[in-house]
């Protein structure tokens, strides 16, 4: 495997992993309150897009960033009303706002491919970059790619340790009795599934300002879907979504740098690789009947609606 | 202060009603679009629901062109459909149907230049066998290993996308074809040819086959027992386990049912309107489906109806394109409104809307 550098594979691993890392975060809270969001992929394009354009005619890249986040938010608060206040099903729902956000994306970036974002500047000096070995993984990314990883751990804070995340997942565990104790379930659901909107579409807009640096169509390629995948992956813990995404990541940016060296592997089984590597650890994850059982949110993706 | 309260049974007259609210709501909604694109709503509107059916010059075209994209439609709606019910959801038709569809085209090209007339009937049986097979991927694992069935087959979406780019570009690429990719034209060739049935109507062997499927799929939700054991494993899945109902073969039933109907209609497509396997054949009908299947409210009859009205959709916004430049992701976003709009309003069939005092126990 000649051509292949370890130190810049990280690098690559942890800039593609990070779209999908936000994306699976913001999720997985959404999934502890007992809400499934199928819409992530639609939100995270419809983040890529918005953030692509703010970006491009502000010339901030922050300015993208932030909307990024308010448009998965409002794309997710549509979800939210639906399916909390309307009662629909959140599975068809969820697909709506995926189809949704393919369309109104592919509308919103006409004539918008082709455009150069503005460079992000990276938080740390160069010359830290410039360390061997450690500096280009540790020191050489944008800040949205440390933001993640402190989403990471303040989800893992707050959903372990807080009075928050009790609160969070009893909702999730058991609306009726979280209601008959005086919890807003449906407020609580509806902050969640903005939360995850503002992640996704977070997500959506790194990938497109910073890691491909343009707007294309249908650009997110199903990362939306990987990332749903993750959160049973980690089993609904922060740590595991980092590691999830981060093996994701790798496979990734490999067979990318595979396809590069010209190796000896049709392309297409190469391109591939990623989704069935997903379905393969979503098997294996599965199969282990008393990892899923238990981790499970009980209430995930059932109807509440409060009689009393 | 509002509240709801849930009807005993959904409303009959509403379950009938909302989605042609849905209708109007996504026109109206559709409209305040096109007005700030910078179009005229009301003549957007006209071009989309109406032209393509009774304007002058352009009708004569787009008629036919309603069957066509409405088949295919239908066809996977209607496998989808009955998978919906019974709480199996493959959400990757599309995969399914570009299965199908190199499962049906490398059958046919195998033989090429063969004229026997057996060809087309075993690119048909192919086709349904390539969608079927590409769909037991998610019904084996879900049943064998309890993989959510949602995720999997919309992660084979694009592994059959990827696959169809090899299939293109390769082993099934034209071999007179200068290179290019893609592969001999199907359509052009007597024995692999899916036809025009009767001329000027659009009417092929896809059609032929969505009608069919209607058909079965009413007899078989109202008349037979797999059709009950799906209503009821939807519905009650306690008790449809105790009433003898085996979810796994349910999951298998259904999931081969709309895989093999979705690679049905990726055969007919590449071997007729398309002609060709090329690397963007599909043009996302797998997807469109779900949206056909919710509005025609899982319901046979209603999805023919809803997905006549989707192929209208379609038309319309290539003529809108046409006469007002409308880019075309537009009508991609409106048809995305209108399931939107349709799971909002459905709140009225199952609940009852009451008007109660604050205060008032």
């Amino acid at each position: 495997m000649m051509g292949i550098d370890p130190i810049t594979l990280i690098v690559a691993l942890i800039t593609v992993s990070t779209p999908v890392l936000l994306a699976a975060i913001g999720e997985l809270v959404v999934e502890k309150t007992g809400v499934l969001n199928l819409g992530v992929e639609g939100m995270m394009i419809t983040g890529a897009v918005m953030g692509f354009v703010v970006a491009v005619n502000t010339g901030s890249p922050t300015l993208g960033f932030l909307a990024g986040m308010a448009s998965g938010m409002a794309l997710s608060l549509i979800f939210g009303v639906l399916t909390q206040l309307l009662l629909s099903n959140q599975v068809a729902t969820g697909l709506a706002l995926t189809l949704f956000g393919l369309g109104l994306s592919a509308l919103l970036g006409v004539g918008y491919p082709g455009s150069t974002p503005p460079v992000v500047s990276d938080p740390f000096p160069a010359a830290m970059a410039e360390i061997p070995v450690i500096g280009p993984i540790l020191f050489g990314h944008s800040l949205v790619i440390y933001l993640s990883v402190l989403l990471v751990a303040a989800v893992w804070y707050v959903l372990g340790y807080t009075k928050m995340g009790l609160i969070i997942r009893a909702v999730g565990e058991n609306h009726d009795a979280a209601h008959a104790l005086g919890y807003k379930v449906i407020r609580i659901r509806l902050m969640a599934i903005m939360f995850g909107g503002a992640c996704a579409g977070l997500g959506g807009a790194f990938l497109s300002i910073v890691r491909v640096q343009n707007w294309v169509d249908g650009m997110t390629a199903g990362a939306g879907w990987i990332a749903l995948a993750l959160v049973v992956f980690a089993s609904w813990k922060p740590w595991r979504a980092l590691l999830g995404a981060y093996l994701f990541g790798g496979v990734t940016a490999l067979q990318l740098r595979l396809q590069a060296a010209g190796i000896d592997i049709p392309v297409e089984i190469l391109a591939m690789s990623p989704y069935v590597i997903t379905i393969v650890v979503l098997v294996i994850m599965s199969s282990d009947k008393s990892r899923t059982a238990l981790n499970a949110p009980a209430a995930l993706g059932k109807v509440f609606h409060a009689t009393g | 202060m509002l509240r709801l309260e849930k009807r005993p049974a959904p409303s009959r007259a509403w379950t009938a009603a909302t989605p042609v609210l849905a209708v109007v709501l996504t026109m109206i909604a559709g409209g305040i679009m096109f007005a700030l694109l910078g179009k005229n709503p009301f003549e957007a509107i006209r071009i989309i629901f109406w032209d393509p059916l009774f304007h002058e010059s352009f009708a004569a075209y787009s008629r036919p062109q309603l069957l066509v994209k409405a088949g295919p439609l239908i066809l996977i709606a209607i496998g989808l459909a009955l998978g919906f019910r019974a709480g199996v959801w493959n959400i990757g038709a599309e995969g399914q149907y570009i299965m199908g569809a190199i499962a049906g085209a490398s059958f046919g090209l195998a033989f090429y230049p063969s004229e026997s007339p057996l060809i087309f009937p075993g690119m048909i049986i192919a086709g349904a066998l390539g969608g079927w097979a590409w769909s037991m991927i998610p019904a084996i694992l879900k049943t064998r290993f309890r993989t959510n069935e949602i995720l999997v087959s919309l992660l084979l979406v694009y592994v059959a996308e990827k696959f169809l780019a090899s299939a293109a570009t390769g082993f099934l690429r034209n071999p007179e074809g200068h290179g290019f990719p893609g592969s001999r034209n199907l359509s052009r060739i007597e024995s692999m040819n899916n036809p025009e049935l009767i001329s000027g109507t659009g009417m092929h062997w896809g059609i032929v086959a969505a009608f069919i499927a209607v058909i079965t799929a009413y007899v078989l939700l109202n008349k037979h027992v797999l059709g009950y054991q799906i209503k009821l494993a939807g519905q009650a899945p306690r008790a449809a386990r105790f009433a003898g109902v085996n979810p796994n073969r349910l999951i298998v039933l259904c999931l081969g049912m709309s895989g093999a109907l979705a690679g049905l209609a990726g055969l007919f497509e590449v071997s007729g309107p398309a002609g060709q396997i090329s690397i963007d054949f599909n043009v996302g009908y797998g997807f469109t489906a779900i949206i056909v299947a919710f509005l025609g409210r899982l319901h046979p009859i209603g999805i023919l109806l809803a997905g006549l009205l989707m192929a209208l959709t379609y038309i319309g916004g290539e003529l809108a394109q046409l006469m007002l430049q409308i880019p075309a992701p537009a009508i991609q976003a409106f048809q995305g409104m209108l399931l939107f709009f349709l799971l909002a309003v459905d709140v009225l069939s199952t609940y009852r809307i009451r008007f109660k005092k604050e205060g008032v126990a």
